[in-house]
């Protein structure tokens, strides 16, 4: 039987997809609103570094980074096949590693707060 | 000899031009680019919990740096592509999961405006939590 390995691939994507669906929105408004000046209560220093401090905070941060991330560089992979980057083995490498480097890069930063 | 029979396969033109030929395919190339403001945006975060992890001065200094007229420009966009992902993802949720009650199936609008309603839910909920309002 042949063996693909798209299930593995497309079944993160289609759960980060379906998260930052879900979530992105909002989270993006509370940096945002931080930047207008009114800095949510989460986004203090004590509150988030509570938050981070938790295993269940960090367990939470980081399947989001890794869920959002995936589905972010599949998405990119497909895009660049569409307007014409052929190279999909060098580019499916590439994005799919950056993915996995920038979450571990996430859980070690969260091993240190 | 293989080399030496002459051929001229056809190699079709495959270039980024084909998107501008039909609004519909802007429309599926913004919303494919919608994960670019979010792909960067996260990884803005990741680089906040850095800052996070070596302490309150280095995390003030990424509050800091989100109040730059840049970062407000950068933070329009990715939330414009991101609800546009947002709206995009629930309205093919229909062909995606689709739902048999007897015989008929259950109609679009009615699993699109399900997740929607659910992602209003959640998103209140989120953003009162958080202490945005």
């Amino acid at each position: 039987m042949a063996r693909s390995n798209k299930p593995i691939v497309w079944g993160p994507f289609a759960a980060g997809g379906t998260l930052t669906a879900f979530l992105t929105p909002a989270l993006v408004t509370l940096t945002l609103l931080a930047g207008l000046g009114y800095v949510p209560d989460i986004l203090a220093y004590e509150r988030l570094h509570a938050f981070a401090a938790h295993w269940l905070g960090k367990a939470a941060l980081v399947a989001v980074i890794f869920l959002s991330l995936w589905s972010v560089a599949h998405r990119l992979r497909i895009t660049l096949y569409d307007i014409g980057v052929r190279a999909d083995s060098g580019v499916a490498a590439a994005v799919y590693s950056a993915a996995g480097l920038a979450s571990i890069a996430a859980a070690v930063f969260l091993f240190r707060v | 000899m293989a080399e030496e029979v002459s051929r001229k396969p056809y190699v079709r033109e495959m270039t980024y031009r084909w998107i501008f030929r039909h609004p519909r395919y802007m429309r599926y190339m913004a919303r494919e680019f919608s994960c670019i403001f979010i792909g960067a945006w996260t990884l803005m975060m990741v680089w906040g919990l850095k800052q996070l992890a070596e302490g309150r001065a280095s995390w003030d200094a990424f509050l800091e740096m989100l109040r730059s007229p840049w970062s407000i420009a950068f933070h329009a966009l990715v939330l414009g592509f991101s609800l546009y992902h947002t709206f995009t993802w629930f309205n093919l949720t229909p062909k995606a999961l689709p739902v048999q009650v007897g015989e008929a199936f259950v109609p679009d609008v009615v699993i699109a405006g399900a997740h929607y309603v659910a992602w209003a839910m959640l998103s209140l909920v989120l953003l009162k939590l958080s202490g945005a309002f």
